[in-house]
């Protein structure tokens, strides 16, 4: 149990053997029992492992929960055209950093995941849109990839069954948007990852014009683990809506940040104060952000809820992407939404104008009230502006940018009132 | 010259590199084997560009006119388009940089834990400002974000090799291994 804080009251299934050196290597993996869901998989048909897949409520972990077996029942099944399967590792959402574990530590149950689930889609063809900055990661996926060509997991009639599949790992540039499906589409065909205006989607015509399904990488991890041992196993965790266990990236002010993988009825207060031991000695939590930086913030008084997709919506908040960003009380919470907003306003693509202004005029209010030049009318300029960037645009990321400002002045408007009106930080030194 | 690579993972090869030659042919003996790997991947040429792209600069260093123009030929594409695309991405260099390009993550995971010190830090030890590169083209200091690390902050990538923790006082130790 040495990765890095691993504690007694996690659910570990996909992170079970994070921080085992011995488990990168494909002898490694199956010494575990790796690549046994794809025997079984193999035996059975294509629609019965999408079936086990709805059965067992699994909804996608990139970000927007959608529920994956039915997602994948959209795909065509006459084999008219080639579907595809589009894995997504562009992992890039501010304070997320569990897709990276899992490849870094796990890279087979990744792949042995893309492999059922592209069995199930019926495609012929996976890619892995890994981002660019994930050098050290992508060395890792790329020689379980080789491994898994040399030991006939890959390539033509897989283990006897006639199956065949091609797996290709295809490297991301820097490009926040292109973790958006459609902009990832738009990626790995050579153009600029601008998001595509929806319907069509994907599974009609997604990655070369061709029916796709896109899925996020620890959505894909957890599909081994559901074929093998079945979706009431899968239930057993987690609640009716939210079914099963969730990587939770945990960083900022924590005595113990790192992924933790609880289940989705595990209390947000617990996961923040027992597993990541809380803010330093002598802070006081101020605020967290629990899924992600485009999910409103939430007071330190807002998180005694489970962490189901539900819970966290009715606390006021959304599980997003799970990556949990904590603030003590030592965070200046101008400047900490500040930087979120510059993040969005450097990774819009510019095709819609409420995004690539309305993300440049956020950044802009907000440097001169933290500077302590804001003025008066300020903060009814920005709920404004806020208010005109969602639900208005081809891709969230507008409302993703929108989000933080909004909920952070609706929570700590104090705290912008005394840079507005005093020229000074209520941050504790 | 590399050395052959399975087809399914000649898309995927880190890019950043110190030893780089601007003027390197694109692409001969092992790189043409992975050029013709990589478009064996796709159901078109266009689909091969950030591969291709990123293979270049590998190569040389930075994405110049004529290395566009080059990959553009390849891919029969005009050099307007691999420009257009080219400049979406904030890891293809359009400039030429320093033989160290040293990325900080200034991240909010970053931010929170102190990134800007550290960023001060590495611009002082260069002696150059954001994005500048160091008189002896050694060093190029930029902000980026999000490096996907943000448990493990501050994050520091120096051309393929992520650092991770970096806190100011290990800045000096960091200059000391890049020299």
């Amino acid at each position: 149990m040495a990765y890095p804080h691993a504690h007694p009251r996690e659910a570990r299934v996909l992170s079970k053997h994070f921080g085992e050196k011995d488990a990168i290597p494909i002898d490694g993996w199956i010494e575990r029992g790796g690549y046994k869901a794809l025997d079984k998989a193999l035996a059975a048909s294509p629609d019965d492992i999408t079936q086990i897949v709805k059965d067992s409520g699994l909804r996608g972990r990139g970000g927007a929960g959608f529920p994956t077996g039915l997602k994948w029942s959209f795909m065509p099944k006459d084999g008219g055209k080639p579907n595809y399967l589009a894995c997504n590792a562009d992992e890039s959402e501010p304070g997320t950093f569990k897709d990276r574990e899992i490849m870094r530590w796990t890279p087979h149950q990744l792949i042995e995941g893309c492999i059922i689930s592209s069995y199930a889609i019926r495609a012929k063809h996976a890619y892995i849109y890994i981002r660019g900055e994930f050098v050290d990661v992508v060395r890792i996926l790329n020689q379980a990839v080789v491994e898994a060509y040399e030991r006939g997991y890959l390539g033509k009639n897989i283990k006897g069954s006639g199956y065949d599949l091609d797996l290709t790992v295809h490297l991301g540039a820097g490009a926040y948007i292109a973790g958006e499906e459609t902009g990832l589409l738009n990626s790995l065909e050579g153009r600029r990852a601008e998001p595509r205006i929806k319907p069509p989607f994907p599974a009609q015509r997604g990655a070369f014009g061709m029916p796709t399904t896109v899925n996020n990488v620890e959505t894909l991890a957890a599909v081994p683990h559901i074929v093998l041992n079945g979706a009431d196993w899968y239930r057993q965790w987690g609640t009716s809506k939210s079914p099963g266990t969730k990587l939770f990236s945990c960083c900022g002010h924590l005595q113990r940040p790192g992924n933790y993988e609880v289940p989705l009825d595990f209390n947000l207060r617990d996961l923040v104060f027992d597993l990541c031991g809380g803010p330093p000695k002598g802070r006081q939590l101020l605020a967290l952000i629990p899924g992600g930086s485009s999910v409103p913030i939430m007071t330190a008084d807002e998180i005694d809820c489970d962490v189901s997709y539900e819970g966290i919506e009715a606390a006021g908040s959304m599980l997003g992407s799970g990556g949990l960003i904590a603030m003590d009380d030592s965070t200046c919470m101008v400047r900490a939404v500040r930087r979120m907003v510059e993040f969005y306003a450097h990774e819009s693509c510019g095709q819609c104008t409420n995004c690539r202004e309305g993300t440049s005029w956020l950044a802009k209010i907000l440097r001169r009230i933290e500077r302590g030049q804001g003025r008066e009318e300020d903060l009814p300029l920005l709920l404004d502006i806020g208010a005109n960037m969602a639900g208005k645009t081809i891709c969230p990321l507008s409302d993703s940018a929108a989000v933080p400002v909004v909920s952070a002045i609706q929570k700590f408007g104090r705290e912008f009132e005394a840079h507005i009106q005093d020229g000074r930080c209520t941050a504790v030194n | 010259m590399s050395e052959s690579i399975h087809p399914a993972v000649c898309s995927a090869q880190p890019s950043q590199r110190a030893d780089k030659n601007p003027d390197a042919p694109l692409f001969e003996g092992a790189y043409k084997e992975r050029f013709d790997h990589i478009l064996s991947r796709y159901p078109n040429k266009r689909a091969a560009l950030l591969p291709v792209l990123n293979m270049a600069q590998e190569l040389r260093g930075w994405l110049s006119p004529a290395t566009i123009t080059r990959v553009a030929e390849l891919l029969e594409l005009t050099p307007d388009y691999v420009r257009s695309v080219a400049s979406f991405y904030t890891m293809f260099q359009l400039r030429p940089v320093g033989r160290h390009l040293i990325q900080v993550c200034i991240g909010i995971g970053c931010d929170l834990c102190g990134a800007e010190e550290v960023v001060e830090d590495l611009l002082e030890a260069t002696g150059t400002r954001i994005g500048e590169t160091s008189r002896d083209g050694k060093y190029t200091v930029v902000e980026v974000e999000c490096l996907g690390a943000c448990g493990f902050p501050t994050v520091v990538q120096v051309n393929d090799k992520v650092y991770e923790n970096v806190k100011p006082e290990d800045v000096e130790g960091l200059m000391k291994e890049l020299d």
